[in-house]
C-alpha cells in the first residue's frame, strides 16, 4: 500500500493528464474567461479612477464563475467509470483523493485567472497603485478558499437532485466572508491601502476549513 | 410529558403578553426615534434566539456525526427551520425600522448584515436537507452544519472589520442602555426562547411521526413484495 | 398603545410569520393523523 502522498500525487497527475489531452474542457474554460471578462465590460464602463474602486469586485465575481463552472464538473469522470466505489471500497485514504481533487481544481482555476487577469487590465486601464505581489498572494488565497469548499461541496452535490444548482447554493453563503475578503484586499491593494488584516483572515479561513473538510470528506464519501 | 405541552403553552402565552405589556407601556420612549424604537423589543430577541437555535443545530450535528442517533438528526432539523423562521423575521423587522429612522429600507449593519448571511447559510442548509437523496441527508446536512458554523465567527469578524472602514448607520443604537429597556429586553427574550421551545416541540413531533409513517410504508411494501 | 405604523407593522409581520410556520405545521400533522387512521384500518 502507497503511502498518501504519492496517492495524491499520482490522481493528480492522471487529472492534469486527462485534462491536458482532451483539451475540451480547456478551450471551453478559456472562450468563457473571454466572454466573461468582455460582458463584464460592457455592463460596467467606468473611467479609470472609478474602475480601481470596483474592479476587486467585479474580478473576482468573475472567477467566482469561473470556478463554480470548472468545480461543477470536477467529479463528473469519477462519476461516470464508477470510479468512487473502487475508491470507498480500497485501502487508499479518502484523504488522498480530496487532496488530488482540490490540487487539480487549484491549478485549473488559477490558469483561468492567469488567463482573464491580462484581459481586465486591458479593458478596465487597471493599475495598481500597491505592491503587486500581494494581489498575487491573494489571488492564491482567495482561490484556494473557493477551490477547498468547492471541491468538498461537489463531493456532496453528487447524488442530490439538481446538482449544479447544488453546489453555489451551498458553496456561496459559506464563502461570503472569504469572498469579502478578498475583494476588500484587492480593492485595498490597488489603491495602496493596508490589506494586512483581510490578508490574515482569509489565511485563517483556509487553514479552517482546509483542516475540516480533510477531516470530514471520508465522512461524505462514505454517506449512505 | 403530553399534560407538559400545554401548561407550557400557557405560560408562553403569559410571558409573551407580559413583554408586549413591558415593549409598548412600560419601557420608557426613545428620545431620538421615538415610538418605533420599541421595535427593538422584538428585533433584538428574536436576533438572540436564532442564535441560540442555530448553536443548539450545531451541537446536535456534532453529536449526530459522532454517534448518530435519528434523535440528534431529528434535532439539527428542527432548530435549523425555527431557526430560519426567527432569522426572517429579524431581517423583516429591520428594515421596518430602519425606513423611518434612516430613510433606507436597508443598511448594511453588523447585526442585519451578519443575520443575512446567517439566514443564506441555513437555507442552505435546508435545501440540502430536500435535494440530497434521503439515505445520505443527515451525515451530509450535519457536515454541513459543522462547517456553516465554523463559518459564524468569520462572518461576524469581517464583518465588522467592514463596518468600522465604511461606517453604516446603525439599526439598534449603540451605548449603554436604560435599565427599564434592558428588562423589557431580557422578558421579550425569555417570552421568545420559550416560544421557540415550543415551536421545536411541535415540530420535533411532526417529523417523528412523518418518519414513523414512512418506516411503516416502507415496511409494508417491503412485506409486499416477498 | 402608541399609533405608528411602522411599530405596528414591525410586531404584525413578527406574529404573522410565526402563525404562518405554525399553520403548516399543524396542516401537515393533522393530515399525517388521517393517514395514520388509514393505514390502521
Amino acid at each position: 500500500m502507497s503511502a498518501p502522498p504519492s496517492i495524491a500525487r499520482v490522481t493528480l497527475l492522471k487529472d492534469l493528464r486527462l485534462e491536458w489531452r482532451s483539451k475540451d474542457a480547456i478551450n471551453s474554460m478559456l472562450f468563457f474567461s473571454l466572454l466573461v471578462v468582455v460582458v463584464f465590460s460592457f455592463s460596467f464602463d467606468p473611467t479609470a479612477e472609478e474602475s480601481r474602486q470596483i474592479a476587486g469586485g467585479l474580478i473576482w465575481v468573475a472567477f467566482l464563475f469561473a470556478a463554480v463552472v470548472a468545480l461543477n464538473q470536477t467529479w463528473a469522470r469519477e462519476m461516470r467509470n464508477q470510479v468512487l466505489d473502487a475508491y470507498r471500497v480500497s485501502p487508499a485514504p479518502a484523504n488522498s483523493l480530496f487532496t488530488a481533487k482540490v490540487l487539480g481544481n487549484f491549478i485549473f482555476v488559477m490558469v483561468l485567472e492567469a488567463l482573464m487577469t491580462p484581459l481586465f487590465i486591458a479593458f478596465y486601464r487597471l493599475r495598481s497603485l500597491g505592491p503587486a505581489w500581494q494581489l498575487a498572494l491573494v489571488a492564491l488565497l482567495g482561490t484556494w478558499s473557493l477551490v477547498v469548499n468547492g471541491t468538498f461541496f461537489a463531493a456532496m452535490s453528487l447524488r442530490t437532485r439538481s446538482r449544479e444548482i447544488m453546489l453555489p447554493l451551498l458553496l456561496f453563503p459559506i464563502s461570503i466572508p472569504a469572498i469579502l475578503a478578498m475583494v476588500q484586499a484587492t480593492t485595498a491593494i490597488l489603491d495602496s491601502d493596508p490589506a494586512r488584516f483581510w490578508i490574515v483572515l482569509l489565511a485563517t479561513y483556509d487553514l479552517v476549513f482546509t483542516t475540516v473538510c480533510l477531516l470530514l470528506f471520508e465522512t461524505v464519501l462514505n454517506a449512505e | 410529558m403530553k399534560r407538559l405541552f400545554p401548561i407550557l403553552v400557557v405560560l408562553t402565552g403569559i410571558l409573551l403578553s407580559y413583554g408586549l405589556y413591558q415593549a409598548l407601556v412600560v419601557a420608557p420612549t426613545e428620545q431620538t426615534m421615538g415610538n418605533v424604537q420599541r421595535i427593538f423589543y422584538y428585533h433584538v430577541p428574536s436576533a438572540w434566539t436564532a442564535f441560540i437555535l442555530f448553536f443548539v443545530n450545531f451541537g446536535a450535528s456534532v453529536a449526530y456525526l459522532i454517534k448518530r442517533r435519528p434523535t440528534a438528526d431529528i434535532i439539527a432539523l428542527v432548530t435549523a427551520e425555527v431557526g430560519v423562521v426567527f432569522c426572517t423575521v429579524v431581517l423583516i423587522t429591520g428594515p421596518i425600522w430602519a425606513r423611518p429612522v434612516w430613510g433606507i429600507w436597508w443598511t448594511w449593519d453588523m447585526r442585519l448584515t451578519s443575520t443575512l448571511v446567517l439566514w443564506l447559510i441555513y437555507m442552505s442548509y435546508l435545501f440540502l436537507r430536500r435535494f440530497s437523496s434521503s439515505g445520505e441527508t443527515p451525515v451530509l446536512a450535519a457536515a454541513l452544519a459543522v462547517l456553516g458554523a465554523l463559518c459564524v465567527p468569520f462572518v461576524y469578524f469581517s464583518i465588522w472589520f467592514f463596518r468600522t472602514q465604511h461606517p453604516q448607520p446603525v439599526v439598534g443604537g449603540g451605548g449603554s442602555i436604560d435599565p427599564r429597556m434592558l428588562h423589557a429586553l431580557l422578558i421579550n427574550w425569555l417570552a421568545f426562547s420559550c416560544f421557540a421551545f415550543l415551536v421545536c416541540w411541535s415540530r420535533y413531533r411532526l417529523e417523528k411521526l412523518q418518519r414513523d409513517v414512512d418506516h411503516a410504508h416502507a415496511t409494508a411494501s417491503l412485506l409486499e413484495t416477498r | 398603545m402608541r399609533a405608528n405604523p411602522y411599530l405596528f407593522a414591525a410586531y404584525a409581520a413578527t406574529w404573522i410569520i410565526h402563525i404562518t410556520y405554525l399553520a403548516t405545521i399543524a396542516r401537515r400533522y393533522s393530515r399525517l393523523a388521517r393517514e395514520v387512521r388509514e393505514l390502521q384500518k
